[in-house]
C-alpha cells in the first residue's frame, strides 16, 4: 500500500508553515541566502521544501500561485536506480529514503531525477544528498509527513495514492475551475506526490515534458543486455583468437615444409 | 649513490615542467581531500557534475580506447602489421584508466566510502556497471603489463604471465566493451533533460564506435609526439592502414547518426543556429566528416600531413563530442552556471602531465617499442646528465 500526497494549488495560501515543521522536523538550519518561501525560494541542501510565489494572470487581472515543492517520490525512482551503491531505496510505503552510510558521493542521482530534486551539500568535506525523505520514520508509523499536519489550508492531504487520484478527479471533474490535468498521475511514471491547480502546470514552473514512461526502464533495457552481450562477444574473441593462431602455425609449418621440400 | 643501475629517467627542462605540474596537483588533490568538493571546485547543485567527469573520466576512458581497439587487431585478430605499435598503445590505455581512476576518486564526494558498491551492489545502476568493468579492466591491464615488466624484474615470473595472457587479452577487450559503450548508457537516463541531438537509445553504441575509432588517431598522434620526443621516424605505412580502420567505423557511425536523427525526428535541430545546433555541426564536420574526406584520399593519408591533421581531429571530434553530452546539452535543463575552478583545471593538468611522465619513463625502460634501440645512446647520455645535476 503506496501512501501519497494530493496538493491542491488552489488552497495554499503559502504561509510557510509547512516549511517550518520541515525544518523542525527534520532538523535544518534556515539561511537568508537561499530563501524557502517566496518568490525566489528554491530548493537545497537545508530546504527540504520551499513554498514557490508565482504572479499569474488571471483573466485580466494578475494573481498569486503559491507552489509547494519538495520531491515528487517516484513510484519508479530514477534516483534509486541511478544509484550504484543502494543508498537511495523506495520504501514500501511510499518514502523515496536516502541513506548517507551507502552513499559514495557519485551525485548520479542528481543528474538522473527528472525534477532535479537532490541537492548536494557543498560546504561539507564529506557531503551528503539531501531532499525531503517524506517523514518515512512518521509514515512507517501511521502519522502523516510533518508538513502536513501543520497546513490550516488544507491544501495538503495524505493518504492512499489510490485514493487520492480519485479524490482528485472527482475534484477537477467537479470544478470547472480546475485544469483537468493531475500532475504526478503519468509523470515519469506516476509520484506518490501529486498536485491539481487552476493555473496551467507549466506556468507554475512544472516541466511538463517529462516522460510517461518510468525512468529506470530506459537503463534497464540496456543494462538486460550486459550478460549477453559480455558472454556472446568473449565468445566470438575466444573462437577468432583460436582460429587465427592455429592459422598462424599452419602457415608457419608450411613455410617450414616448404623450405624443407627446397632443399630436398 | 654508486649503486649500479639499469633505470635511466633523463630529465630535461619540459620534464621539469611536467613535474612541476604534476607535484602541483598532488598538492590541489591533497587540499580538496582535506576540504571537500564545494570548497576546491565550482560545481554546484544545477552542475553537479563538470571537468573531472567530463573531462578525466568520460574523456579519458574514451581516449584510452586505443588499448582495446589494438589488442583487438595484434592479439585476436592477428594483424602482424600493427605489432609494432601493440605494447606502446596497450601501455597508453594502462596509464590513461590509472588516471581516470585518480581522477573519479577525487570527484566522489565521500571518497572513504569508494569501495561500497564493490558490497552493496546497485546492480540497477549504469554507474554499477561502469565502476565494476573500469576497476577490473585496469587491474587486468596491470597483470597484461606484467608479461612487459618480468622481461626486466621478477624475469621468474615471465612464463607465467606468456601463459595468462590469451585470457587476459580477450576480458581485456570485453570489459571495455561494456563499459565504453556503459558510459553513453549512463545519458540514457537523462531522457528529457539532455538535447535531443546528442540523446538516444543509441548512446551505448555512438560512445562504442567513437571509443574504437579514435583508438587509432590516438596512437598516431601518440606515436608523433614520441617519436619527436626521441627522435626517431614514425613508421607511416603502419599507421595509414590503422587509420583506414578508424575510417570505415567512422563512415558507418556518421550514418548511423544521420539515420537516427531522422527516426527521431531531431534532424531538424540540427540547423536551428543555436548553440546545441552547431556545436554539434562543429562536432560532426570537423571530427568526423573532415577526417573521412581525408582518410578516403590516398594521397592525403599516406601523407604525414593528412595523417596527423585526421588523428588531431577525430581525437578533437571525439572529446568535443563528451563535452558536448556532459555540458552543451545538459546546459539547457540544468539552468545556473559553472566553468571549472582553478583547481580543477591544475588537478586535470596535472594529472595528464604525470601520465606523460609515467609513459616515457616506461618506455625508457622497459621493452615497449620493439625496433627502436633505446638502451644504448640514452642511457650514456642519462649518466651524463646525472653527474651534471649531481
Amino acid at each position: 500500500m503506496s501512501k501519497g500526497v494530493l496538493v491542491d494549488v488552489t488552497r495554499c495560501v503559502g504561509c510557510g508553515s509547512c516549511v517550518v515543521a520541515c525544518k523542525m522536523w527534520n532538523d535544518l538550519k534556515y539561511t537568508k541566502e537561499i530563501p524557502a518561501i517566496g518568490k525566489d525560494a528554491r530548493l537545497a541542501a537545508e530546504n527540504w521544501t520551499v513554498v514557490n510565489k508565482v504572479e499569474v494572470k488571471k483573466g485580466r487581472k494578475s494573481a498569486w500561485r503559491f507552489v509547494k515543492q519538495q520531491c515528487l517520490h517516484c513510484e519508479e525512482p530514477a534516483c534509486a536506480s541511478a544509484c550504484f551503491s543502494r543508498a537511495i531505496q523506495k520504501t514500501g510505503s511510499g518514502p523515496v529514503v536516502y541513506d548517507a552510510k551507502l552513499c559514495v558521493g557519485c551525485r548520479y542521482c542528481m543528474l538522473a531525477c527528472p525534477f532535479n530534486i537532490p541537492k548536494y551539500e557543498w560546504d561539507k568535506t564529506f557531503p551528503r544528498v539531501r531532499k525531503c525523505q517524506m517523514c518515512a520514520g512518521r509514515v512507517e508509523k501511521g502519522e502523516t509527513p510533518a508538513c502536513v499536519g501543520v497546513c490550516p489550508a488544507g491544501a495538503l492531504t495524505y493518504g492512499e495514492r489510490e485514493d487520492l487520484i480519485r479524490q482528485a478527479r472527482e475534484k477537477i471533474n467537479g470544478n470547472s475551475g480546475y485544469i483537468k490535468h493531475i500532475y504526478g498521475e503519468k509523470e515519469a511514471g506516476g509520484t506518490s506526490w501529486l498536485y491539481i491547480s487552476d493555473v496551467p502546470f507549466e506556468v507554475l514552473g512544472f516541466r511538463t515534458n517529462v516522460t510517461t514512461r518510468p525512468l529506470p526502464g530506459y537503463s534497464e533495457s540496456i543494462l538486460r543486455l550486459t550478460p549477453a552481450v559480455g558472454l556472446g562477444w568473449g565468445a566470438v574473441l575466444t573462437g577468432l583468437y583460436v582460429y587465427n593462431r592455429r592459422r598462424n602455425e599452419i602457415a608457419r609449418e608450411e613455410k617450414g615444409n616448404n623450405k624443407a621440400n627446397k632443399r630436398k | 649513490m654508486a649503486v649500479k643501475s639499469n633505470w635511466s629517467f633523463r630529465m630535461t627542462p619540459t620534464r621539469y615542467f611536467l613535474a612541476g605540474l604534476s607535484v602541483l596537483a598532488l598538492m590541489l588533490m591533497a587540499y580538496r581531500l582535506v576540504f571537500g568538493l564545494g570548497a576546491a571546485t565550482n560545481l554546484n547543485d544545477e552542475w553537479p557534475w563538470g571537468l573531472w567527469i567530463g573531462f578525466d573520466v568520460l574523456t579519458g576512458v574514451a581516449l584510452a580506447g586505443g588499448g582495446y581497439s589494438t589488442c583487438l587487431l595484434v592479439h585476436v585478430l592477428r594483424i602482424k602489421k600493427f605489432n609494432s605499435i601493440a605494447r606502446s598503445a596497450m601501455l597508453t590505455s594502462l596509464i590513461g584508466y590509472l588516471l581516470v581512476m585518480a581522477g573519479l576518486f577525487m570527484d566522489i564526494g565521500r571518497w572513504f566510502n569508494f569501495w561500497r558498491p564493490f558490497v552493496s551492489w546497485g546492480y540497477h545502476s549504469v554507474l554499477f556497471e561502469v565502476f565494476w568493468c573500469v576497476s577490473l579492466y585496469t587491474m587486468i591491464q596491470l597483470l597484461e603489463f606484467g608479461e612487459v615488466a618480468t622481461e626486466k624484474v621478477q624475469k621468474s615470473w615471465h612464463g607465467l604471465f606468456k601463459k595468462i595472457m590469451p585470457v587476459l587479452f580477450i576480458i581485456g577487450i570485453v570489459l571495455p566493451t561494456l563499459h565504453q559503450s556503459s558510459l553513453g548508457s549512463l545519458y540514457v537516463i537523462e531522457v528529457g533533460k539532455l538535447y535531443p541531438l546528442w540523446w538516444s537509445m543509441l548512446l551505448p553504441a555512438f560512445f562504442l564506435m567513437s571509443s574504437f575509432f579514435v583508438g587509432p588517431a590516438m596512437v598516431t598522434v601518440e606515436t608523433f609526439l614520441g617519436a619527436r620526443a626521441h627522435g626517431h621516424k614514425p613508421d607511416l605505412d603502419v599507421l595509414q592502414s590503422m587509420i583506414k580502420i578508424s575510417g570505415y567505423l567512422m563512415a558507418v557511425y556518421l550514418v548511423l547518426k544521420v539515420i537516427d536523427l531522422f527516426y527521431r525526428g531531431a534532424a531538424g535541430l540540427v540547423f536551428r543556429g543555436n548553440l546545441e545546433g552547431n556545436m554539434f555541426l562543429l562536432e560532426m564536420v570537423a571530427g568526423v566528416i573532415i577526417p573521412l574526406i581525408i582518410c578516403f584520399t590516398p594521397k592525403l593519408r599516406t601523407s604525414k600531413g593528412g595523417l596527423l591533421a585526421f588523428s588531431v581531429l577525430v581525437v578533437a571530434g571525439v572529446v568535443l563530442n563528451r563535452m558536448n553530452v556532459v555540458f552543451t546539452g545538459m546546459a539547457g535543463s540544468m539552468g545556473g552556471f559553472y566553468f571549472p575552478s582553478l583547481l580543477e583545471w591544475g588537478v586535470s593538468i596535472g594529472l595528464v602531465a604525470t601520465g606523460v611522465l609515467v609513459y616515457l619513463f616506461i618506455v625508457e625502460n622497459f621493452n615497449i617499442l620493439p625496433q627502436q634501440h633505446y638502451s644504448a645512446a640514452p642511457l650514456v647520455r642519462e649518466k651524463k646528465a646525472v653527474k651534471h645535476t649531481a
